[in-house]
């Protein structure tokens, strides 16, 4: 079940250091949300706040309210690791795990969940991950093998067959095509097309074509000024966003020019 | 056939070598050398000396006939000892690790860190003197209590040794000696693990410890096994404290705490050597030369294993 994602008056700290400060937006279910902006406003971090891998870093916490279907995610009883069960996530670099086969890195997270599996039902679920993941013709028969001796795009795509093997409500890709060729790139972008129609997605992209191209709503985040923490200066949907933004600094960035 | 024949190679596409480049590479070079002499001279000399050894006049065997038959005992006191030690040692190691790398807050994995590492600076004496006297004389009542409980199993086959000085005992003292050489090492591989493998884990809702399985065991798999070879190293190598904890007999027993416990190579040739006759001598340090043997023997072991293991997980 896709789930949409309230974020109020979200501000994350590095230790003393404060981040990205009071970010509110509604990312709305089984739609794409882009995140643009330059590099270190805190894009990244503010993903990572909303399946709870921002705490992992020591030092690193939150003040503010992420909810999920009506629940706080920071609630004192929720266990983070059950977020992350529900909330998956693709990272920037492919980074299957690297003794394993093609097959147990898709069904790794499911033999986390402690599911006793039949074989048969594993075989299943294996090839639904990867034809969702647009892999399956090409490592069907290859599914022993490890994971690492497919091409970079594959080992992405791997990834994402990985995140929803585990069936999550919310798949967060962190700049997921940044190490790829663009073929590869244009392979993950149209398997966003199609796992929209059943995840909430949230992407975080460096390119903004790609932005424009994949997303249904977008936002842009910015420093305040150099040495101030990051914030979300804009949040719209995408048609706008990319053709008559509300916010001037937004038009400087997306036209390039930036000040 | 071509028109255009290769040109001959012109003489600027050579790699330019700069002095900087050759010195270290004559430094690193001789460096290597020098380890691989020392180590053939090691040999070569326990051969040379050491041959004679192996025809001696029978008496000096005694109470054994020949030398296989006094050096057999031996040998499996010195791999009984050090396996021992590592399994004392090696699960209780990879603990502490994983304890400084993932688990303890960086205030105090740093001192438990530094504590593990001067465990490593004390001298084999002093823990031979603690196995000695403090550690034998306060085991018995786990001795006592592995022997009414535990005798149906070979190790534990008793009668427990009055006086503490057991296998047992020296197994202990030689694993806390392997302790700081392992755990310092799997920690290093251990903080090695890259990042985004934990997170990849971590971002499938892995626990810590899943974590740890998913993305820090693997990694750290070669890494781990080399530590515990050094470890074995030291074990199979270590003299003064064997030699103040045990009170050796030749026999071949599983008995870990009983009075009769055979003695290792190395602790049989310190004990032995000062009194030794020249054909004594000869024997002792055959004895050595085949510590020597069976030390190489199970490194390659080792990482034929590690080898055999990584083939199977790149194929």
């Amino acid at each position: 079940m896709a789930k949409s994602i309230d974020v109020s008056d979200l501000s994350i700290y590095y230790g003393d250091f404060l981040a990205v400060e009071g970010v509110n937006m509604t990312i709305r279910a089984k739609a794409v949300t882009a995140f643009i902006g330059p590099s270190g406003c805190g894009k990244s971090t503010f993903l990572r706040t909303l399946n709870r891998m921002h705490e992992v870093i020591p030092g690193a916490r939150v003040e503010g309210k992420v909810m999920v279907s009506g629940q706080s995610l920071y609630d004192p009883t929720i266990d983070p690791v059950a977020v992350r069960r529900r909330i998956g996530m693709v990272f920037q670099r492919p980074n299957p795990f690297p003794t394993m086969s093609i097959y147990d890195n898709v069904i790794a997270g499911v033999k986390l969940n402690s599911r006793k599996m039949r074989k048969s039902d594993a075989d299943a679920l294996v090839e639904r991950s990867l034809r969702g993941a647009n892999l399956w013709n090409e490592v069907k028969d290859r599914l022993d093998r490890p994971g690492m001796g497919l091409s970079g795009g594959q080992q992405q795509r791997l990834c994402i067959a990985r995140a929803i093997a585990v069936e999550p409500e919310v798949l967060l890709m962190d700049e997921p095509c940044s190490a790829l060729d663009p073929i590869s790139t244009s392979a993950i972008e149209d398997l966003i097309h199609q796992l929209k129609s059943e995840y909430t997605i949230v992407i975080v992209t460096h390119n903004m074509q790609q932005a424009a191209r994949v997303s249904d709503e977008t936002g842009f985040f910015n420093l305040k000024a150099a040495g101030q923490p990051g914030h979300l200066v804009e949040f719209n949907p995408t048609t706008k966003m990319f053709t008559n933004p509300d916010e001037p600094s937004t038009e400087a960035y997306i036209s390039g020019r930036f000040g | 056939m071509s028109v255009t024949a290769p040109p001959p190679a012109p003489r600027a596409a050579r790699a330019v070598v700069r002095p900087g480049d050759r010195i270290f590479a004559g430094i690193a070079r001789a460096a290597s050398l020098t380890i691989m002499l020392a180590l053939a001279g090691v040999f070569v000399f326990l051969a040379i000396e050491g041959l004679p050894g192996l025809s001696a006049p029978e008496n000096i065997y005694a109470p054994a006939e020949d030398f296989w038959s006094y050096v057999g005992p031996l040998v499996f006191g010195t791999i009984l000892a050090a396996v021992v030690a590592l399994v004392l040692a090696v699960p209780f190691s990879i603990g502490v690790a994983l304890f400084i790398s993932h688990y303890a807050p960086p205030r105090i994995a740093a001192p438990v860190a530094y504590v593990i590492d001067l465990l490593a600076a004390v001298p084999s004496v002093v823990f031979g003197l603690w196995g000695g006297l403090a550690l034998a004389s306060s085991i018995r009542p786990v001795t006592d209590w592995l022997y009414a409980n535990l005798d149906f199993i070979p190790f534990f086959a008793g009668p427990p040794s009055v006086t503490g000085r057991s296998m047992l005992t020296a197994g202990i003292v030689l694993a806390i000696m392997v302790v700081p050489i392992v755990t310092a090492l799997s920690r290093e591989v251990f903080a090695q693990t890259p990042r985004l493998h934990e997170e990849a884990a971590m971002a499938l809702g892995a626990t810590r410890w899943e974590t740890i399985r998913l993305a820090v065991f693997p990694y750290a798999r070669s890494g781990v096994i080399s530590a515990v070879m050094l470890g074995l190293g030291r074990a199979l190598g270590e003299t003064m404290a064997v030699a103040m904890v045990l009170s050796a007999a030749p026999v071949v027993t599983l008995n870990l705490i009983s009075d009769t416990n055979p003695a290792t190579i190395a602790q049989n040739i310190a004990s032995n050597y000062k009194e030794a006759t020249p054909d004594k001598q000869a024997v002792l340090i055959a004895t050595g030369l085949v510590l020597f043997a069976v030390t190489f023997a199970v490194n390659f072991a080792a990482r034929w294993v590690i080898a055999r293991s990584e083939r199977k997980v790149s194929r």
